[in-house]
Formats: structure tokens, sequence, C-alpha cells
């Protein structure tokens, strides 16, 4: 099996969600220099409504594609309510305070949603059912599944529109207007309260899919899996440049990338046995006899890229990789 | 020429302890472009501010059209029909010139997220008359070859020309101008001033805040002095510069 091929393929599957989760944040930040710490919460709720539905219905006639669907048109407009009700009711009041108010609101609201989940799904992982056969595809000495190919598919198509919204239609430009400047853009007519409630709104539906494709790619959704999923896809803002559109699409892809290469070789490369003079007869010849291995790091170390990445991004390139304006707003 | 568009009736505002404006009043009647001038810290940006809904007014009110203006939001001034530029210009760098004047159409249409992503027949008719209109704009003030550039990439004259553009996007009845000419050469200038007898020419009223004495004698039906944050004349070019409080204020005491 061709490991690096198969970890770009795994890597582009994860980095495809990590990318529309970071839209969520980039495209709040882009308007409101806010941290909306409860996104990761939203994409959580998002897979768990999606699959209450899904579990609730798979015992009946309907075809398996109805069902997958009926899940994800209830975890859409839940999202979007929870991303609507977030900005009215803990970030508008918060508008004028100081910028450290409305973050610990953040906080807050996602320790609130997180035990909202658990209060109505229990602490179990909820499993997704199998409905629909998985079936996988050989290229170049690698496996795609059939789920990995609608996941990069999905959020291809997902970032496309969003593109067009943003860049090509008049409510896209009164959103980038807003994100330059607020008050002038005001003074323009366009409705500032709108545009944040409509940022937050959308986000909230891009992290709804995310979450669906999340839990089905890995099979389950629990109440905490939005707090990994959206620290990650805050680096991936950040990775890109946060508050740039193109810069969280870019950040996601390549943290999927980062993350899925790092824990496909990091097992390999910190293998003592495999290193030049450690075994036969080397200082680990003793502990490596017989072709044994002296693994340091594991790939239990997965989560640790993605924060490495934003570590190396803060230190030596603040603004990301395609950001321009942070470090004037900050 | 002498219905009153803008009537100011003491306007006060107050920074602090600093007294910004004190019992402002002034009428710019329809149709003419009325100059505001003044010293350097005397007041006018401030009150511009106050006329377009920026700063709220510690004291007096606004009558616009000769209904009470209300200065609760920016956007509900826009809406009434009053717009502006900026002495330091603030555009929408990231944007091209096209899509900043299209912000100002939003003033005089319903932008919804629904309607954008759904294209209805309505919706799409709506936006294309949107980027006709900011054509028409862009072309109207000379900078139609320019409306898929960046408006940062603007050179600084055809910025300035932008930014009226966009104001006028919003059908306006009355232009604010905040020093359009500061930092323009002689030419620029020039060009700036046929500009702003067009407008006049068509129809529109003017309340221009300059610098350039010179510009503002030549082109003003009217004018107002502001100093330290008080009206101290308003009449026609000719009698305010013979005005000997106006030779005082621009030249010191020590003049006379």
């Amino acid at each position: 099996m061709d490991i690096l091929l198969q970890q770009i393929i795994n890597g582009l599957t994860t980095g495809s969600v990590y990318a529309v989760v970071a839209l969520g944040y980039t495209m709040v930040y882009g308007v409101i220099q806010l941290i909306n710490f409860a996104h990761g919460e939203v994409v959580m709720i998002g897979a768990m409504v999606a699959f209450a539905v899904i579990a609730a219905l798979a015992g009946s006639a309907l075809p398996p594609g109805a069902i997958l669907l009926a899940g994800v048109l209830a975890a859409v407009p839940a999202c979007m309510a929870i991303g609507y009700g977030l900005e009215r009711i803990a970030y508008r009041p918060l508008r004028h305070a100081p910028r450290l108010a409305p973050l610990i609101t953040a906080i807050g609201m996602s320790i609130i949603l997180q035990h909202l989940a658990l209060l109505i799904w229990g602490r179990n992982p909820l499993a997704f059912p199998q409905l629909i056969d998985n079936p996988s595809f050989a290229i170049g000495g690698a496996a795609i599944s059939g789920v990995q190919i609608a996941i990069i598919l999905l959020s291809m198509v997902m970032m496309a529109g969003l593109s067009w919204f943003v860049y090509r239609t008049r409510f896209g430009i009164a959103i980038r207007a807003t994100a330059e400047n607020v008050h002038v853009a005001s003074l323009m007519g366009v409705n500032a309260d709108r545009v944040i409630a409509a940022t937050f709104v959308i986000g909230a539906a891009l992290g709804a899919m995310a979450g669906v494709m999340y839990g089905t790619y890995y099979g389950i959704a629990h109440y905490t899996m939005g707090f990994i999923l959206g620290l990650k896809a805050f680096s991936a803002a950040v990775l890109g440049g946060i508050g740039n559109i193109p810069g969280a699409m870019v950040g996601g892809l390549l943290l999927g990338l980062v993350e899925a290469l790092g824990t496909g070789y990091i097992g390999e490369y910190t293998d003592l046995c495999r290193w030049p003079g450690a075994a036969d007869g080397g200082w680990m010849g003793e502990r490596c006899a017989d072709g044994a291995h002296f693994v340091l790091f594991g790939s239990n170390y997965q989560d640790v890229f993605a924060f490495l990445m934003l570590i190396l991004v803060l230190v030596f390139r603040p603004s990301g990789l395609l950001g321009e304006r942070v470090s004037e707003r900050a | 020429m002498t219905e009153v568009l803008l009537e100011a009736r003491n306007i006060g505002k107050k920074f602090g302890g600093v007294q910004a404006l004190k019992d402002v009043s002034l009428t710019i009647r329809r149709g003419e472009i009325y100059g505001l001038i003044g010293p350097n810290g005397a007041g006018k940006t401030t009150l511009f501010n106050v006329f377009t809904g920026l700063y709220p007014r510690d004291d007096g009110e606004v009558l616009f059209g000769g209904k009470a203006l209300s200065l609760e939001s920016p956007h509900t001034v826009a809406a009434a029909g009053i717009a502006r530029t900026f002495q330091n210009i603030r555009l929408f760098g990231n944007m091209t010139a096209r899509e900043n004047v299209m912000v100002g159409r939003h003033v005089r249409t319903r932008a919804g997220v629904f309607g954008a992503i759904l294209r209805t027949r309505a919706e799409r008719a709506e936006e294309a008359a949107i980027r006709r209109r900011a054509d028409e704009l862009l072309h109207y003030v000379g900078i139609d070859d320019r409306a898929d550039a960046l408006a940062r990439n603007l050179s600084y004259g055809d910025q300035r020309r932008l930014e009226i553009a966009r104001a006028l996007a919003t059908d306006p009845q009355l232009l604010a101008l905040d020093e359009p000419a500061a930092g323009m050469n002689a030419t620029e200038t020039a060009g700036l001033r046929q500009l702003i007898e067009g407008l006049r020419k068509d129809g529109l009223t003017v309340l221009l805040i300059e610098h350039d004495v010179k510009l503002v004698m030549g082109l003003c039906d009217r004018v107002a002095v502001l100093e330290y944050g008080e009206k101290i004349a308003e009449d026609v070019p000719e009698v305010v510069r013979g005005n000997p409080k106006v030779i005082e204020a621009y030249l010191g005491t020590s003049a006379h």
C-alpha cells in the first residue's frame, strides 16, 4: 500500500472538513473581529441532530438516501437557528464592550452548548447506522472510499458556493464592505446588524454540514467532538490568515494534509531501531533484536500537528499564509 | 432656489470639556453649493459628522426637507438622502471600484441572503440594474475605465472621484464633501471643480468643506465661516470675503 498517497487522500478528506468549519470562524472574525469559540459546538450539534434523526428513521421503509437527506435537512436549520441565537443573545449586546467580554462569552456559550448536548443525548457516543454501503476504490496503490469522495466533493461545492456568494452577489459585497469598515458601510445604507447576523447563520449552516460529514467519516458523534474539531478548524483559519475566506480554505486543506502525513510517518521516523547506528550492535542493539521496534511517538500524537502548525504560524507569520490585515486590526 | 433643504438649529456638541460646536445654526437651500470654511479645528468636520449621524449631537435639531432628521444611525441618515465623502479617503480598498459604488446602492434596494442565494428573477434584474447604475456613475465621475481595479490601486485623484461616485449611488438630495481637494494638484483640483459644477447643473445640493479658500469662493453660492465652534459669518462669497471677523480669523488680529 502506498502510504504517501493514502495519507494524502485521508488528509484531503479531514482537511475539507476543517476548511468548511474554518470558514465559519473566519467569516465572523472578518466582520466583527470576534473569535466565536462556540462554533465548534455548533458543528457538534449539527452532527448530533443529524444522527438522532437518522437513527430514528433507520428502521423505517424510507430509502437510505432519503434518511440521510432528512438528517441533513434537520441539522442545517437547527444550527442556523443556534448561530442566529448566539449572535442575538450572546454577542450583539456586547458589540461595543471591550474585546475580552465577547470572547469570554463565546467560551461560556461553548460550555453551555456542550452541556445541553450532554443533557439531550447523554454521555455515550452516538453510532452512525450503516445505511449505505461504503464502497472502496483502489487508485495507485491506495484506497479511497465513497464517503471520502462524497466529503471532498461536497466540501468543494460548498466552498465554491460560498466564494460565489461573497464575491459575486451584492449581499456578498455588503459583507465585504462591512468587514472592511462597518461605519462607512452603514453610511452607504448597509444594515450592519443584518450582515453580521447573516455571517453567523451562514457559518452555522456550513458547520452543520461539516458536522454531519465528520461524524459520517468517523462513524460516531459525541458531545465533546466539537471542542477539538473547533480548535483545529480555528488553527486552520489562523494558518490561512483569519478573516480571509480563501485563507480558511487553504489553511484547512493544508492542516488536514500535514496532520495525515505527520500521523502516517511519525511512527516510522521516531522508531529508534530504524535510526542508523542504533540497531545491529549499536546503542539500541539489545532492544531492537529480531526486528523489534522502539517507537517514541506513535499515531496517537495526531492532534499535536495541528497545534504545532498553529504555534509555528504564530511565531513566523502571525498574519497567516494569505492574511494581511491582522496586524493593523489587532 | 429659495426652498430650504437642510436647516440646522442651535447645534451643540461637546467632547469632554471641549465645546466643539456652540449654537450653530445654518440653512442650506435646495440646488445650491454651500461652502463651510474655517481655520483648523474650527469644528467643520464635527458639524459634518453630526449631520451624517456619525456623532450624536448634544443640543439642537436638524430639519431635512422640512422634517426632523433622525440622527440615530448612519444608515437612516443615508436613507433620508444625505451622502458624504471623507476628508481621509475611506473606500473599501480590497473591493473593485464598481463594487464600491454598488455598496452605495444598498440604501435604495433590499438585498437579502435568500434572494441572493435563490436568484429569483426579480433579484437578478435588480442586481443587473445596480451594476448598470454603478457603471453610469463611474462614467459620470470619469473613472469608468478603472471599474474593475481594486480601489486601493487607484490614483489619489481617482479615489476621491470614486468616493463621490459611491456617495451619489445612494441617490442623495444633499451631497456633503469633506475637503475633496485636499492633497490634489492644480490639474486635479480643476477637474474636481468641473465635476462639482456638473453636480449643481444636475440639480444636486452640495455642502462643501474645504481648506482651499479660492476653490470655495469661486464655486459656492453661499459660504459659512466657523471659528472655535461658532458660526461667525454666512453669506455670498463676496460679502464673506470682506467680513472683518473672517479676515481676523484667517489672518490674525495683527493684520489690522
